[in-house]
């Protein structure tokens, strides 16, 4: 194994989904729910069965919309606002008013949701305004069910292949994927008339602040791949800058975790013991009180669990030591935490690329549709703000139903050969080279810089430093990076990934010259939100080779918002701490 | 630039007296998202060939004989 072969095979199908952790199974499944007769590849670096975010399961489901509890106006309304208003509403809207049928066909597949007494489904109120967290009480089951009904669904699982770029043909229009074997460096084409991309979030590209590559909060597998093929394919990128900040046990990249302790009476303080939050929900608002805790006097920030009953402790630690990050659980214990006893040291996370927490994604529609012709995307890398676990369900089976329904109509485009021909040689210089630099050390040195200079509080000359640096990397990626093994390859790819990611947020982060979404997008030089000229979307994308970015003005709101309703979300800060 | 090996610690242990990747068992290597575990041509056993670990406990939960332990990498520990 690893020994690098050569190796080009061609595979014909009719929807090619890249990613199967979360967005990508559902897309899949509802794929071949949709055409039967259809030919589905489900294409992951990893092995479907354990990949993604959801690798050991989740504790529970953050933005349900559940009659009774909610309307799905409740909550475009809530989204619309927690991502200061920077929002088309439509495919929130349209997440929100499907998602319980998707909560109700999980359960079929032996997914549990938690109900109360009266058999209705136990919601807690997280958010700022509405009530949205529902509990999985057999979580750690998710993988399991949703591998089973690919199996019965025939959908041809192809493990351990990097997808490295997308093929589109002469009108512009999706033609299929470039993939490399992690293990053996065979190329395989994979032509499709629809593609769906589910690679995750761009989780490697700040650097944790143990200085340890793969200890971030994102499956360290998602390396913004997804971003950068989107990227190259021309598609448009929305909102980048509005990066995804989060929360977590400080050297721990796992949450400690507010969302599943909160319902219990479990709170977030300062080292005083005292609230300094209103809401512990996740939005960039908060966030920035967080980081103003952390940087004063009342700092570190802590989790406060101690105050509640040793049998409740016991059955957050049952959720928390169990699924979703289970090492957590032995974390505490080299430290000597006991949840009864101590509070919870906390930290911010490393910077990242995330639509499923904040908003940075590969622009799309209602439909899951990003702006090349017969491309989707769907999940943590798509545009549709706090999207969570859920909305990688729902959105990925829009996207499935969708690109199902256009691949029964046309034809294969074809790619040009000179495309997959440019590909091999990239992927596959350094493999030829006989010393230079191995990519974990490109690697780092571009997540150091990220942290160095692209980190929020946002600084002009820092970001513009930033990006001399990132230029000289990929010089040397280019002419001096050396590869030994097919693993090793993937990494490369990687981290090419990875640079581009860097690019990218620099290049977006420059473009918005006002703050927005808290500490997400806080410029130093312009401390204010300008509604007058950036109540839009930035987006970013490649035209003739250079990046380049552009507004685009925000959809008229379906669900209208009052003006004294829009503040909500800047209202963190406990009053008398104020 | 010629390539050095730096020592390091991996956060993920197997106990070989359990494992029985010589009956033909690839479990822990087979469901592992980072792709990092192998089964060594020298003893025939799982080991872990890469220090990147996600810490996130696949390998550890699936193995039949409850041969591998997953530790907290030092780094961070
Ligand atoms: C630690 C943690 C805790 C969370 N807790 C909660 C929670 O309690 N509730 C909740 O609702 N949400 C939670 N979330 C968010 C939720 O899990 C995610 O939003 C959701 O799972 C994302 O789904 P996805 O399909 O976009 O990405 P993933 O499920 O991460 O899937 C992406 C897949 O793409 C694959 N891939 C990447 N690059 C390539 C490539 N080049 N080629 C082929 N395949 C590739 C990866 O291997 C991976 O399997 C949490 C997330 C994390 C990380
Ligand atoms: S899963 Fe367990 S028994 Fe199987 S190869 Fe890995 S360590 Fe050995
Ligand atoms: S803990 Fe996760 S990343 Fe580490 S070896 Fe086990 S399965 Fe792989």
């Amino acid at each position: 194994m690893d020994e690098i072969k050569s190796g080009l095979t061609e595979v014909v199908c009719d929807i090619l989904v890249i990613g199967g952790g979360t967005a990508g199974p559902m897309a899949a499944y509802k794929a071949k729910r949709h055409s039967p007769g259809a030919r589905v590849v489900l294409l992951e670096k990893a092995n479907v069965k354990r990949s993604g975010a959801i690798a050991m399961g989740m504790d529970g489901l953050n933005n349900a919309v559940v009659p009774g509890y909610a309307t799905p106006e409740q909550y475009t309304k809530e989204i619309t606002i927690a991502n200061d208003g920077i929002c088309d509403q439509a495919p929130v809207y349209k997440y929100a008013s499907r998602c319980f049928e998707i909560i109700q066909e999980l359960d079929g597949f032996g997914i549990k949701f938690q109900k109360n007494e009266n058999g209705d489904f136990d919601v807690k109120k997280v958010h700022h305004l509405g009530s949205y967290v529902l509990p999985m009480p057999n979580g750690d089951t998710v993988k399991k069910a949703l591998y089973r009904q690919l199996r019965r669904e025939k959908v041809l699982i192809s493990n351990r292949y990097m997808a490295t770029r997308l093929l589109t043909g002469r009108d512009g229009q999706i033609a299929g994927a470039i993939a490399v074997n992690t293990r053996s460096a065979e190329f395989l084409v994979l032509r499709a008339k629809t593609v769906i991309l589910c690679a995750g979030a761009a989780g490697r590209l700040g650097l944790p602040q143990s200085g340890y590559l793969w200890g971030t909060y994102e499956n360290a597998t998602n390396s913004g791949d997804g971003y950068a093929m989107a990227y190259h394919a021309g598609a448009a990128l929305a909102n980048l800058e509005c990066y995804q900040i989060n929360p977590l046990i400080k050297d721990y990249n796992g949450p400690a975790c507010a969302y599943v302790a909160g319902p219990f009476g479990a709170y977030t303080t300062n080292s005083e013991g005292n609230r300094f939050i209103e809401c512990d929900y996740w939005s960039g608002q908060m966030m920035q009180e967080f980081y103003n805790e952390l940087q004063s006097g009342k700092g570190p920030v802590f989790l406060k669990l101690n105050h509640l009953h040793s049998d409740t402790i016991g059955k957050i630690e049952a959720v928390l030591h169990q699924v979703e990050r289970p090492s957590r659980g032995r974390f505490h214990e080299n430290r000597g935490t006991n949840y009864r006893e101590r509070m919870i040291e906390m930290h911010i996370s490393e910077i990242g690329f995330c639509s499923g927490h904040s908003a940075s994604g590969v622009y799309v529609d209602e439909f899951a549709h990003t702006t090349v012709p017969g491309l989707y995307a769907a999940g943590d890398m798509a545009s549709v703000p706090h999207n969570y676990m859920l909305g990688a369900f729902t959105n990925g089976a829009v996207a499935g139903e969708h690109a199902a329904e256009v691949a029964a109509n046309i034809d294969l485009a074809d790619y040009d050969a000179a495309d997959v021909d440019r590909e091999q040689q990239r992927v596959l210089a350094a493999t030829r080279r006989e010393d230079g630099i191995p990519p974990n050390q490109l690697e780092y040195k571009t997540r150091r810089f990220v942290n160095d200079y692209l980190q929020p509080p946002k600084v002009t000359a820092k970001m513009k430093l930033g990006q001399a640096r990132f230029a000289e990397i990929r010089e040397d990626m280019e002419s001096a990076m050396v590869v030994r093994d097919a693993h090793e390859l993937m990494r490369s790819l990687e981290a090419a990934s990875i640079l581009d990611c860097a690019e990218m947020a620099a290049f977006a982060s420059l473009f918005r010259t006002e703050s927005r979404w808290g500490l997400y997008h806080h410029r130093v030089e312009y401390p204010e939100k300008n509604d007058d000229d950036w109540f839009c979307h930035s987006v970013l994308r490649k035209r003739d080779g250079r990046m380049t970015a552009e507004k685009r003005p925000v959809a008229p709101y379906i669900v209208p918002i009052d003006e004294s309703e829009r503040a909500a979300y800047d209202r963190q800060r406990i009053r008398q701490h104020a | 630039m010629p390539i050095a090996h730096t020592p390091t610690a991996v956060p993920v242990v197997v106990d070989e007296a359990k494992c029985i990747a010589d009956k033909g068992c690839t479990v822990c290597v087979d469901v592992c998202p980072l792709d990092v575990l192998r089964i060594s041509d020298l003893t025939g056993k799982a080991y872990m060939k890469y220090d990147e670990c996600w810490y996130c406990m696949p390998c550890e939960t699936d193995c039949p004989t409850g041969a591998v332990t997953v530790n907290i990498p030092y780094l961070l520990r």
